[in-house]
């Protein structure tokens, strides 16, 4: 790890001119940061701590419906918020199924939304990778790659985002709180991750100094709550990234969907939005055939960017999956194992 | 640079003089404290092994600056028992032969504490596992892991039943 000034400003003023000098950045939960910093590919000169910030830990419900969530309200806590999850409860499936207990405990709702891809050769500071050092080239391309994107990617980076947390999110139409040295602004999360294009360096339109200060959800997103879920595979049962993910929500009335929202995750290098998918759903009736028809269209665009073609075909069959999971409707509680597909779904419906 | 933060370690509090600010609480714990119950596994929040709580949390601690803790109260390993007696998920763990060579035991003992604490098991095996699913176990020793978390959480649930009649 490199040498590093510290410091833990008392107020969000003092901390955004303190993240706006060269080199700074901002530590929260740190379970991200630190990993990176100890493998050399995050080397601050400034580490800013702004995990003791006053009046950003809180869950507020507002007047209109919406709520927010601070930016660094813990994982967990907001996972095991009984009214939240209530509310929104395929926001917590899809926490839940993330990382680890403890790591749940630590890491924040801000830092979620900005944590880094775990793309090996971004990891590596042997391999070359534009989104470390640009121009360096891209080692994913010709490397083990079965895992990165086939969405939104292009040549100078196949990297994907790998957050759950912000799948359900993004479908639910969250927006992204931002304070800076230029004073407050807010972005939708569908636009606050930037796609790598020939910049894979900047990851989102934060420029320096800006922090997020919350994420809110509108009053609709919890219109939802009957029918939403979020299904996850990986690799191994839990522990894992995912190697496709979907959030689905479904507003129903008399078994006929008059809104639908789809984000699938682990597919791009942003959690991605099915925005044609859910339209082809308006006015039909909540049935396998046209789910499947939906999961058609939210990969129309899908391309392999190395070995990976069948994360298409998987991505396919988790949207249609995650239809007819939110389509049953959504259990009592969260299964053991976050809508595993080898939980045995029907236990839970 | 130089820094001192305030730690209740284990009931103890503790006045710590810090020359930089890399170091993590496990590192604190392990080379300075002399507490090495916890362990240095992957170092990199993948293994577990330096799970401990703070302020009555489980948390890695290989990736928790010591500094950006200052304040805290932190249980390990070392402050579980009472004197003899040992805790519940320890003796839980002996029972049901919940270790091999037990590199990784501190860690799956303090993640169990953590996990019966949060209270959101049901005395359901599969959520147990999927909650202690952040500590490894090299030797394989997953299945008397669950049934000592098991055993441990109806001992402290019908004790806590006990104190409360």
């Amino acid at each position: 790890m490199n040498r590093f000034e510290y410091a833990r400003p008392a107020t969000l003023a003092e901390a955004i001119s303190a993240g706006a000098a060269e080199g700074s950045v901002f530590l929260a939960g740190g379970t991200n940061l630190m990993d990176l910093m100890k493998g050399g590919i995050a080397r601050p000169a400034h580490l800013v701590d702004i995990s003791r910030l006053p009046e950003l830990d809180r869950i507020e419900h507002l007047d209109d419906g919406a709520v927010r969530i601070g930016a660094l309200v813990r994982n967990a806590d907001l996972a095991y918020d009984r009214d939240f999850a209530k509310r929104y409860p395929s926001v917590a499936e899809a926490i839940l199924s993330g990382a680890s207990a403890q790591l749940r405990n630590a890491a924040t709702t801000a830092g979620n939304l900005l944590q880094r891809t775990r793309c090996a050769y971004f990891f590596d500071t042997a391999s070359a990778c534009n989104k470390r050092a640009p121009g360096t080239g891209c080692d994913a391309r010709g490397g083990e790659n079965r895992l990165h994107a086939v969405l939104g990617w292009s040549e100078h980076c196949i990297a994907t985002h790998p957050s759950d947390f912000c799948v359900p999110l993004v479908a639910l139409d969250a927006v992204v709180e931002i304070d800076g040295p230029a004073g407050q602004r807010e972005v939708t999360l569908e636009a606050f991750h930037l796609l790598p294009g020939s910049t894979p360096e900047r990851e989102t339109v934060l420029v320096p100094g800006e922090i997020i200060t919350g994420v809110r959800l509108p009053a609709d997103a919890a219109g939802f709550a009957g029918h939403t879920r979020y299904l996850k595979v990986r690799e191994r049962t839990s522990y894992a990234f995912a190697v496709a993910s979907a959030a689905a929500s479904l507003r129903l009335e008399g078994g006929v969907i008059v809104e639908a929202r789809i984000a699938l995750g682990g597919v791009a290098l942003k959690p991605w939005r099915a925005r044609a998918a859910e339209a082809s759903l308006v006015g039909k009736p909540a049935d396998a055939s046209y789910f499947r028809a939906a999961a058609a269209l939210a990969l129309a665009d899908a391309t392999p960017s190395g070995g990976n073609a069948f994360k298409i075909e998987l991505a396919r069959r988790i949207v249609t999956r995650a239809l007819g999971l939110a389509a049953a409707g959504t259990p009592d509680r969260v299964p053991a194992l976050p809508a595993s597909p080898f939980s045995g779904a029907a236990a839970h419906v | 640079m130089s820094l001192s933060i305030q730690l209740r370690i284990n009931g103890t509090q503790r006045s710590i003089p810090l020359d930089d600010p890399r170091v993590t609480l496990l590192d604190l714990l392990r080379e300075r404290l002399d507490l090495t119950g916890a362990k240095k596994g992957c170092d990199r929040g993948q293994c577990g092994a330096c799970t401990v709580l703070v302020n009555g949390r489980r948390v890695n601690s290989c990736l928790a600056l010591a500094v950006s803790l200052d304040g805290a109260e932190i249980l390990t390993i070392e402050g579980v028992a009472q004197g003899d007696v040992l805790h519940p998920v320890q003796a839980a763990f002996i029972a049901h032969d919940g270790f091999q060579c037990g590199f990784c035991t501190p860690g799956q003992i303090m993640s169990a504490i953590g996990l019966i604490h949060e209270g959101q098991t049901d005395g359901d095996p599969e959520r147990v596992r999927e909650g202690m699913s952040g500590n490894l176990c090299r030797c394989g020793a997953y299945i008397g892991i669950t049934e000592a978390v098991l055993e441990a959480e109806r001992n402290m649930n019908d004790a806590s039943r006990r104190d409360a009649a």
